[in-house]
């Protein structure tokens, strides 16, 4: 027998292996509501998958009595608009302010610390302030993901500027670059796989944000749903949209991955 | 007759990092042509001389003259370098990291070549590479490369804005001994062919006499040893050497030391 740390599942085997926690998480959900609703027809806790289902068809298929739209699509579309507005800011000001402070030492001196300094201010805590000056409209939204997100952005990219060796800048200019063209053709190329990266690992909070913002001042979005529905317990329409919001960030994430891996072959070897 | 201006000439040329001497009373004339070989044991100011040479360092005092005139205080194409490693860029292909020269020369804006003018510099780049040893590779990306074939690409490189003056540090340090076997007849072709003045440092005193027409050998002449940083290093040999290669029975001795150093 060969030793723990040794033995590696086989491929298949691995899949099977990844499959299986959520195949018993499923199954234990299955029979816990089964178990309440044979209890209570009217248990609103743990919903069967039928119940969810049917609520589901009625945001997603049937127009709202009140509004007239599609409620789940409408939700999902605001929120995503929120969302990616509010990375795309993010990441093209952090880039740049990462870009000029890492490659350049005469702008590193006056904004590294301040950016330091930035990025420890906790962003929830200046949603109020958000609220005050730019009202309860989609841009205090958008300016949250923007103001939590565009700092960590910025000092990885700053960091990442600052680890490409030397050697490249150096010979760079022996073929004759001038600054500008060192940071067009020698950081920016590298950096941008690495920006790509950083927005991945910054959706977490990207969603984290618009969702907080959601519930608290809006009127439609995926998080004011949850946030709404919370009231009358409804357990059906949560954990679906729970779901759909995993999906898409999962199906962000992944689309992220895939074009990284493509546009920046060379990155991945 | 009148003398030519010689390429390199220092004059009494110091070099010290707060009360730390690098380098000591250095004096030295270099014409152009020469193949320079600079050896001696680690922090002895060999690479700092090296930086010097390139603009990246600037002495604290003394003179450092290129063609008669102050040399410019940052690297730029009038001398090209080769790195141990890292000096080619990872995101472009073998041929894209050539005429990237051409490119920053001709696209002051976007760094950029199109169509035709794209085409020139292309024709150019393949032959210089074909001449290193490169057709074969030109649409591979660096991390693609053997490490023998990335120190060609990046001597590709620092060939194609023609420099006069060709800097080398530790080139072949990391490669197999059959691979730098090689590596040495491309670089002496290319001294030839390119009319290049090459300064290279190496930690191989027998490579260094293989390649260079002239050694130097940096070494402390003064030293204190309770306050070792007091005194900087010089250039202790200044050796031309002649076709037969003989290596001075004195240096024998250190390259004895050297490999006893390295071994321990």
């Amino acid at each position: 027998m060969k030793r723990l740390i040794n033995l590696t599942p086989t491929k298949p085997t691995k899949f099977l292996l990844g499959l299986l926690p959520f195949l018993i998480i499923f199954l234990i959900y299955l029979f816990a509501s089964e178990a309440r609703l044979a209890e209570n027809a009217t248990d609103k806790l743990l919903p069967g998958f039928m119940q969810m289902g049917e609520a589901i068809k009625t945001y997603a298929l049937e127009a709202s009595k009140r509004t007239g739209e599609y409620l789940f699509w409408e939700d999902t579309f605001s929120s995503l608009k929120r969302l990616v507005l509010g990375i795309s800011i993010a990441a093209i000001f952090g880039f740049v302010l990462g870009l000029l402070t890492g490659a350049i030492p005469g702008l590193h001196a006056p904004f590294a610390p301040l950016l330091t300094v930035v990025s420890l201010v906790p962003p929830m805590a200046l949603l109020p302030i958000l609220f005050i000056v730019f009202g309860l409209e989609e841009l205090s939204k958008v300016a949250l993901i923007v103001i939590g997100v565009a700092p960590f952005i910025a000092r990885d990219i700053q960091r990442c500027a600052q680890e490409i060796p030397q050697e490249q800048i150096i010979k760079a200019q022996t073929l004759g670059a001038s600054s500008w063209q060192v940071l067009l053709r020698v950081y920016v190329p590298q950096l941008l796989p690495r920006l790509i990266n950083a927005v991945r690992l910054s959706l977490g909070s990207g969603w984290l944000f618009l969702i907080a913002a959601e519930a608290i001042a809006s009127t439609n979005g995926l998080g004011y749903r949850i946030f709404l529905v919370r009231r009358y317990m409804s357990m059906d329409v949560i954990l679906p949209y729970v779901a759909w919001i995993t999906m898409l960030a999962f199906l962000l994430d992944w689309i992220l991955a895939k074009s990284s891996k493509k546009l920046f072959a060379w990155h991945h070897q | 007759m009148n003398m030519p201006t010689p390429l390199i000439k220092a004059n009494n040329l110091w070099k010290k990092y707060g009360s730390n001497v690098v380098l000591e009373r250095l004096n030295l004339t270099v014409n152009a042509g020469e193949f320079i070989t600079m050896v001696g044991t680690s922090g002895c100011g060999k690479s700092t001389f090296l930086k010097m040479l390139l603009g990246m360092e600037e002495p604290t005092s003394g003179k450092l003259l290129l063609d008669g005139k102050q040399i410019p205080n940052e690297p730029d194409q009038s001398r090209g370098i080769v790195f141990q490693q890292y000096s080619v860029f990872p995101h472009l292909t073998v041929l894209e990291n050539v005429i990237i020269a051409r490119e920053f020369e001709h696209s002051p804006f976007i760094g950029k070549l199109f169509g035709g003018k794209k085409q020139q510099v292309i024709d150019e780049a393949k032959l210089l590479l074909e001449s290193i040893g490169l057709t074969a590779a030109l649409k591979k990306y660096p991390h693609e490369l053997s490490g023998g074939m990335k120190q060609r690409l990046a001597i590709a490189q620092a060939l194609i804005r023609q420099p006069r003056i060709l800097l080398l540090d530790e080139p072949f340090g990391a490669l197999d001994p059959g691979i730098r076997a090689d590596m040495h007849q491309l670089i002496l072709k290319l001294w030839r062919e390119h009319n290049l003045t090459v300064f290279m440092v190496t930690h191989d005193l027998s490579e260094g006499f293989y390649l260079g027409t002239r050694l130097w050998v940096f070494d402390k002449l003064r030293r204190d040893p309770h306050a070792p940083e007091a005194y900087g290093a010089s250039i202790t040999y200044d050796l031309p050497i002649t076709r037969n290669k003989i290596m001075p029975t004195e240096l024998q001795a250190t390259q004895l030391q050297t490999t006893q150093m390295q071994e321990a």
